[in-house]
């Protein structure tokens, strides 16, 4: 958990709007990075797959009647599919990535599915000079060396004899792919060239106030044993605003067994008795108490960031 | 990182009506709850227009959209300071960011942003690179100096230099009749599509190596000029052998002038970014780097649209128009198009565009 989060923390940027508020952003991973672009690459090998599949079930289609001698189909209607087949990969390849990545979303299909999207480094507009740009580079980034590289594997198989090429090649392809590792903004080259990078595009449902179900509603008293539970300021006094998140996000998610555990630690903690079967309804008093108490120190300045503090 | 959650895929889950906001027993409850039907409107509002466009958004909504981003703001500046509830806080975050590439979303949609650059933006861009131009265009002619002498010197390196699929029957010691016969006209237009499509592929893919390579600080894009113009300096050398140099250059300025200034454009426009980041001046290296990056994306994109047409005229018009003259005629009045539409041509900037 801990190292998770430091690992977040350690992407985090701020981005100030133009009404003054600054945003917290979060800049994508690089492995997620990753995957991204390898779900991209396989959706256009798809596309292009089942496109060139769907010109030779065409052109299947053109020998029909001709006793399938090619040299009597009709020529114009051949020729037509040979340059839909040329112009068909071109246009795939960088559309793509053009078309998706200026639309409103400013991702692909791979980065939707990640959750990430492309921003402009400024915090301006992102200008589509930027989109082409580093798109162009990705190009010589990736797919230029990894060519090279095949060929001179094929090459090699083959009993030629590559030589030094084969290791430059590798070395222009770690170059470039290991280049957001060296750099605190995991830019690639082509993020540096066109400035922008990447970010996570967070889709946040808002969650249900828990200040209006249950003991925390009925001013601390449980529906199951009607008993009523109140803290004092000194019981209150023992946790921060960390804890009172962690109890957030159990209230929200976590099962009934972890909350017997929460409530034992905090029964403990401010020298209670724990009993048992009535967690939820103590956790939720609690909860509403000492957020009532905290958000009241924050109105007069004075905040308490977790138990230490 | 989270999950993503499978119904966010299928249209929106069900949202509960919220609860009365009397019953909230904290004050930052309340507050939130005065306010959500507004976040969830804007909410709405942001999902359809990732969706796409904004001709399915309601005037109302449109024009309520800037007060929706600023209540949402506001609203979460507010909540930061009041409120210690992780989950309204940083649903409030990820909305503002959301509403944020919306508000200031890309100025112009694609047609607006091509409109805007083929009436001017282009070549302001490529007016902008003029010194890049210059010593990339040094830097070819020289290449082809270079690519004469060297085949003049040692016949050898003509294999060298020039691909075997394009030497043919253009090779050192072929005579007059078969390097003229190379340089004649095609029987019909059949296949020659074909041609044109694989030409431009070829071509685009070659520029936009020599752009992207620019990232070194230039120096590759200037060595690929140098290897691409020494190879013309060869097949230059082989025909002025024979005393053909008009009839080549006559064949080659038809597609040549477009394709070769296409070619100079992206060697520039590689350089021009390897130059601002070796020297960026007064300005970080990064942003120097981005501007350059920027310019270079419109003069490429330009570039790809000069091989389309350099395709066209090396497969069609280059093939069937015979004639020295003729052929002369075209490449030159496309030559003179470009420069007049690159450097003559200034239109005013819209004051739109300065954004």
């Amino acid at each position: 958990m801990s190292s998770a989060a430091t690992a977040t923390a350690k992407r985090s940027r701020v981005m100030i709007t133009p009404e003054g508020l600054a945003l917290p952003i979060t800049l994508a991973s690089r492995g997620g990075r990753a995957g991204a672009l390898m779900l991209d690459v396989i959706i256009i090998f798809g596309v292009l797959l089942a496109f060139n599949l769907l010109l030779l079930w065409i052109a299947g289609g053109l020998l029909e009647g001709t006793t399938l001698d090619p040299a009597a189909a009709p020529r114009g209607a051949q020729e037509f599919l040979q340059i839909l087949l040329v112009i068909s990969g071109f246009v795939t390849w960088y559309g793509y990535f053009l078309v998706q990545e200026l639309g409103p979303r400013g991702a692909t299909f791979g980065k939707r599915i990640v959750g990430i999207r492309i921003a402009a480094r400024s915090g301006g507009r992102l200008a589509p000079e930027a989109v082409i740009a580093r798109n162009l580079i990705r190009d010589i980034e990736l797919f230029y060396p990894l060519v090279l590289v095949l060929i001179l594997l094929l090459l090699n198989a083959e009993g030629e004899d590559v030589g030094l090429l084969a290791w430059a090649a590798t070395g222009w392809f770690a170059l470039f792919a290991l280049f957001p590792f060296f750099n605190r903004d995991a830019l690639r080259a082509g993020d540096i060239v066109a400035g922008t990078w990447v970010v996570e595009a967070p889709r946040t449902k808002l969650a249900a106030t828990l200040s209006t179900q249950g003991a925390a509603a009925n001013r601390g008293a449980s529906e199951v044993t009607g008993a009523r539970y109140e803290f004092g300021d000194k019981e209150l006094a023992v946790y921060g605003e960390k804890e009172l998140q962690t109890l957030e996000r159990m209230l929200r998610d976590a099962q009934p067994e972890a909350l017997a555990a929460v409530h034992a630690t905090i029964c403990r903690k401010i020298g209670w008795n724990p009993g048992a079967g009535d967690e939820r309804a103590f956790l939720e008093a609690f909860y509403a108490q000492l957020r009532a108490k905290l958000e009241g120190d924050m109105r007069f300045g004075k905040r308490k960031a977790d138990k230490f503090s | 990182m989270k999950t993503p959650v499978l119904s966010s895929w299928f249209g929106r889950g069900e949202i509960a009506a919220p609860p009365d906001i009397a019953s909230a027993t904290l004050r930052s409850d309340r507050f939130r709850l005065e306010r959500e039907g507004e976040w969830r409107r804007l909410e709405a509002i942001v999902a359809r227009m990732e969706k796409g466009g904004l001709k399915r958004i309601a005037d109302e909504d449109l024009i309520a959209l800037p007060a929706l981003y600023r209540t949402a703001a506001s609203s979460l500046a507010v909540a930061r300071e009041t409120s210690l509830d992780a989950a309204t806080l940083s649903y409030l975050e990820a909305l503002v960011q959301r509403a944020w590439f919306q508000v200031y979303g890309p100025p112009r949609g694609f047609g607006g942003w091509l409109r805007d650059f083929v009436l001017g933006g282009w070549s302001r861009a490529v007016r902008a690179m003029w010194l890049d131009i210059c010593i990339a265009l040094f830097v070819m002619v020289a290449g082809s100096v270079i690519g004469w002498l060297l085949v003049a010197q040692d016949e050898a390196w003509y294999y060298r230099l020039v691909p075997a699929g394009l030497a043919d029957t253009r090779v050192p010691g072929a005579s007059r009749e078969e390097l003229l016969a190379s340089l004649a006209t095609e029987e019909g237009a059949a296949g020659l599509a074909t041609f044109a499509a694989q030409l431009f592929s070829n071509n685009s893919g070659v520029c936009i190596l020599a752009f992207a390579l620019g990232f070194a600080f230039g120096i590759p894009s200037l060595l690929l000029l140098v290897h691409n113009m020494a190879m013309l300096g060869a097949i230059l050398w082989l025909f002025s052998g024979q005393g053909l140099t008009v009839e080549l250059a006559a064949w080659l300025s038809v597609h040549g002038t477009t394709e070769i200034f296409g070619i100079l454009l992206s060697g520039a426009a590689g350089l021009h970014i390897g130059r601002s980041m070796a020297f960026p001046g007064q300005r970080p290296v990064l942003a120097a780097a981005s501007e350059a990056g920027q310019r270079g994306a419109v003069v490429m994109v330009g570039v790809v649209i000069m091989m389309i047409i350099a395709a066209i005229l090396e497969a069609f018009p280059r093939q069937l128009v015979d004639g020295t003259g003729p052929r002369f005629l075209i490449g030159g009045s496309m030559l003179a198009f470009w420069l007049a539409y690159f450097f003559l041509y200034r239109p005013k900037r819209l004051p739109e565009d300065s954004a």
